[in-house]
């Protein structure tokens, strides 16, 4: 017989509130759904019943993109909102924004929003389920999934793996949910940036700490390389991007320089020659796109265990 | 108390299995442009045995053989506790414009292969579409759907359960009807 399974949880808010069986629950499902998206027809009617809400209340190309995608390959409906177009403009409240799309019978919210711990809140005032598509510099539990789950597919499988995550560590919600779901599926992981960008008592959550480029690519197996994120820094973190791009850039040089082939990842989107160059970006090494691509069949899986919970 | 009876097995069951090989040879012949589709789990323990008894009986037989998985086409999900996790689907080839012998082990209510219909449409448009079943419970169906090719059929009350037991999982090949469901 088929056997059964589910998350442990209704909503995903963060991967810090998820357990191991419940990341490779979802992988194996997106396997499945991986062979589903090489199909002539890449849609199955699995939420035929389901209407999904995108709210999105912070800019978003690929996630929203891959979410949308990812709704309407398994038949949801679904429905999107962006902040700038709507009345969070005239001055209503977030509660009242989605209650407001809840009385329009959404099971399920995906959402995004530039302050940190939104869908926690949400999650305690309303019925569906919620899905965090980032919420500020918290959390983002799909992009690490679909990170650990390129890994896995790359190199067999995650644990004791090393994995290095370079650049603005502070300011990014990736960082964090990549190092708990990386830490849970039992790899080594560790962070690179100048000092600055790098979160004080960093180590306390398992983790490595280089400040020099060289030496964090030479003990990595893998390198997750991260944006800076502009729009996020108040004050100034680094000089100049040109200094950045000079002390922490990854180019073809310092890769050329290693004793081994490592493998590079980045979550997008790319600001081609300051913390990626082009030719790296675009290189074999590089499993940039294969990262978006297996987007889709995580946020699937994501969808799929956790519809089969709603009433 | 009613007990759990066998229905077929052994010698028996290996013989249903190659008549249905013989009237698949009947009607296809060479099997151009045929293809043979298991339905997941089940249902491709028998498609496995029938696509080996097929080579054995025809040495130099080639026919495209896939496995399909219909979980996600389900139309219970949602309606049971929790999501039933996928099997794998093995389908390296189109069915645009082929003959597809489908493949399960007991129809049933007729759901499964409902199913197998809409996630195989997703492969292309079949010229024609045969179902062979090792079990028909004929009097238990909630859909339309007939079987081409039968191995046996069992006349039961909707409580009864059908279950098929292969050598290769269970030590033995039966067909084992129970009284009442297992929970």
């Amino acid at each position: 017989m088929a056997i059964v399974s589910s998350l442990s949880t209704k909503h995903l808010l963060g991967i810090k509130y998820i357990q191991k069986d419940d990341i490779e629950t979802i992988f194996r499902t997106a396997d499945n759904f991986k062979e589903v998206l090489s199909r002539p027809v890449k849609k199955v009617p699995s939420l035929r019943d389901v209407t999904i809400a995108n709210l999105f209340f912070e800019n978003s190309t690929r996630t929203k993109m891959s979410f949308e995608l990812a709704e309407k390959r398994l038949s949801a409906d679904v429905i999107n909102f962006s902040a700038s177009s709507s009345s969070v403009k005239k001055g209503e409240t977030l509660l009242d924004t989605v209650n407001n799309i809840l009385s329009m019978k959404v099971d399920m919210i995906v959402m995004r929003h530039p302050a940190p711990g939104t869908p926690f809140y949400l999650s305690q005032n309303i019925d569906a389920s919620i899905i965090n598509a980032g919420d500020g510099t918290h959390e983002h539990p799909t992009q690490a999934l679909l990170d650990a789950y390129s890994i896995r597919e790359k190199h067999g499988e995650v644990k004791d793996k090393k994995i290095v995550i370079v650049g603005d560590i502070k300011h990014s919600r990736v960082a964090l949910s990549n190092i708990f779901c990386l830490k849970k599926l039992g790899a080594q992981v560790a962070v690179c940036g100048p000092a600055t960008l790098i979160p004080k008592h960093i180590e306390s959550l398992g983790v490595q700490v280089f400040y020099n480029l060289k030496k964090a690519l030479e003990w990595c197996d893998i390198a997750n390389v991260l944006r800076i994120q502009l729009e996020r820094q108040d004050i100034k973190f680094i000089p100049s991007l040109r200094e950045y791009a000079m002390y922490y850039g990854v180019n073809r040089d310092i890769l050329e320089s290693l004793s081994k082939k490592i493998t590079i990842m980045h979550p997008g989107p790319i600001n081609r020659g300051v913390e990626i160059s082009s030719d790296v970006a675009d290189s074999e090494q590089s499993i940039i796109l294969d990262q978006v691509e297996n987007g889709v069949a995580i946020r699937m899986a994501v969808l799929y265990l956790l519809a089969g919970q709603v009433s | 108390m009613a007990r759990p009876r066998v229905i077929l097995e052994n010698v028996q069951f290996k013989l249903t299995i190659d008549r249905l090989c013989h009237q698949l040879i009947e009607e296809y012949q060479d099997f151009t442009n045929t293809c043979i589709i298991g339905i997941q789990e089940r249902g491709v323990l028998l498609s496995d045995r029938i696509v080996s008894s097929l080579k054995r009986i025809d040495k130099k037989l080639k026919i495209p053989y896939g496995k399909i998985d219909i979980t996600f086409y389900r139309d219970d999900f949602r309606r049971r506790e929790t999501p039933l996790v996928a099997s794998n689907t093995e389908m390296d080839f189109n069915v645009e414009g082929a003959k597809v012998i489908l493949i399960d082990d007991v129809l049933y209510s007729g759901r499964t292969i409902q199913a197998g219909l809409i996630a195989l449409g997703h492969y292309g448009r079949p010229s024609k579409v045969e179902l062979l079943n090792l079990v028909d419970r004929r009097f238990n169906r909630d859909l339309p759907i007939q079987p081409n090719y039968t191995g046996i059929t069992i006349d039961a009350i909707d409580e009864a359960y059908v279950k098929v037991e292969w050598d290769e999982i269970d030590g033995n090949d039966k067909i084992i009807l129970y009284p009442f469901k297992k929970s």
